[in-house]
């Protein structure tokens, strides 16, 4: 069995994806992730998950270009450029 | 606490380090590898801690109570002594090992001297991690007879690692009859080579500084 490992650095930080152990089961995966990834006191904690219990999702179409759906699909920038100057603040602040 | 009591905990934690790192490169899987290896390593930074201890006192220092001493001065049980490439008996030694060792460090961390103490506290710290690892192997390989055969034939051995007064609760924790346990006294030949290689490379330049 695959076991996906992720790390927390230090305390609050978002987990990321460490690596894989490959175990006989949970008590087992548990033990060589901790040793795996903790035995250099590099780790705050671990998630050790079941490859099989994560689902991956993918393919995102987008064929009719909606770039708005996108933070960088509509610039506010140069909008709002013009609206301070039609405001009178553009400002040379 | 004196200094040879210490000594022989310390001795303990070396040679066993020192044996379960021959499984550093061939152990059951990489995972298991990793695991293993990074135990044994424990154990002999526990050995460090230990000697740097006891050189205070005896006016030496931690390598040269490692690797110096003449062999009949180790003081480790014949437990940890013994050559065993095989998974089975690693992994009853290892068992009855870390069972023995949380028995003996429950009383060191109650022992007067606060130095003493201090540092039982820090390597149980560790050794939960060691207990847990064997636990889960004790329990994968319990109905396997290879591995109860092992255990049987290392339990006087197991014994022998502490002291008459704490061996009760050993037996009782492992859930085995006492029997007479094989004391500390004498070393097999197996630790003479075991120590030959060990201290070869230190041996090779007396006195140098490395």
């Amino acid at each position: 069995m695959i076991y996906e490992v992720f790390r927390q650095e230090k305390k609050g930080a978002a987990f990321a994806h460490a690596g894989s152990v490959s175990a006989p089961n949970m008590t087992f995966a548990e033990a060589f992730a901790h040793e795996q990834y903790g035995r250099r006191q590099e780790s705050e904690a671990l998630w050790v998950v079941p490859r099989e219990a994560i689902r991956e999702v993918h393919d995102f179409p987008d064929e009719l270009h909606r770039t708005y759906h996108r933070v960088d699909g509509y610039s506010l920038k140069e909008k709002l450029r013009l609206a301070r100057e039609r405001a009178g603040t553009a400002a040379d602040r | 606490m004196n200094a040879q009591e210490l000594l022989q905990i310390a001795d303990d934690e070396l040679i066993l380090g020192w044996r379960d790192s021959e499984w550093t490169g061939i152990a059951p899987s990489l995972e298991e590898d990793v695991a293993f290896s990074s135990i044994a390593q424990n154990e002999i930074g526990h050995a460090r801690a230990l000697y740097e201890l006891v050189s205070r006192e005896l006016g030496t220092d931690a390598d040269s109570l490692a690797f110096d001493r003449h062999p009949s001065e180790y003081m480790c049980a014949a437990l940890v002594e013994q050559r065993r490439m095989d998974w089975a008996h690693a992994i009853a030694r290892h068992f009855l090992y870390e069972t023995a060792d949380e028995i003996r460090l429950a009383a060191l961390k109650q022992s007067d001297d606060g130095a003493v103490a201090g540092l039982a506290a820090k390597m149980d710290r560790e050794e939960v991690y060691h207990r847990l690892h064997a636990r889960m192997w004790n329990d994968r390989l319990q109905a396997e007879p290879r591995y109860e055969d092992a255990l049987v034939e290392l339990w006087p051995y197991a014994l022998g690692v502490l002291a008459p007064n704490q061996r009760t609760a050993l037996a009782k924790r492992v859930g085995r009859e006492e029997v007479d346990a094989i004391e500390r006294n004498g070393h097999s030949d197996e630790l003479l080579e075991l120590r030959e290689e060990m201290t070869m490379v230190r041996r090779s330049v007396p006195g140098a500084t490395w």
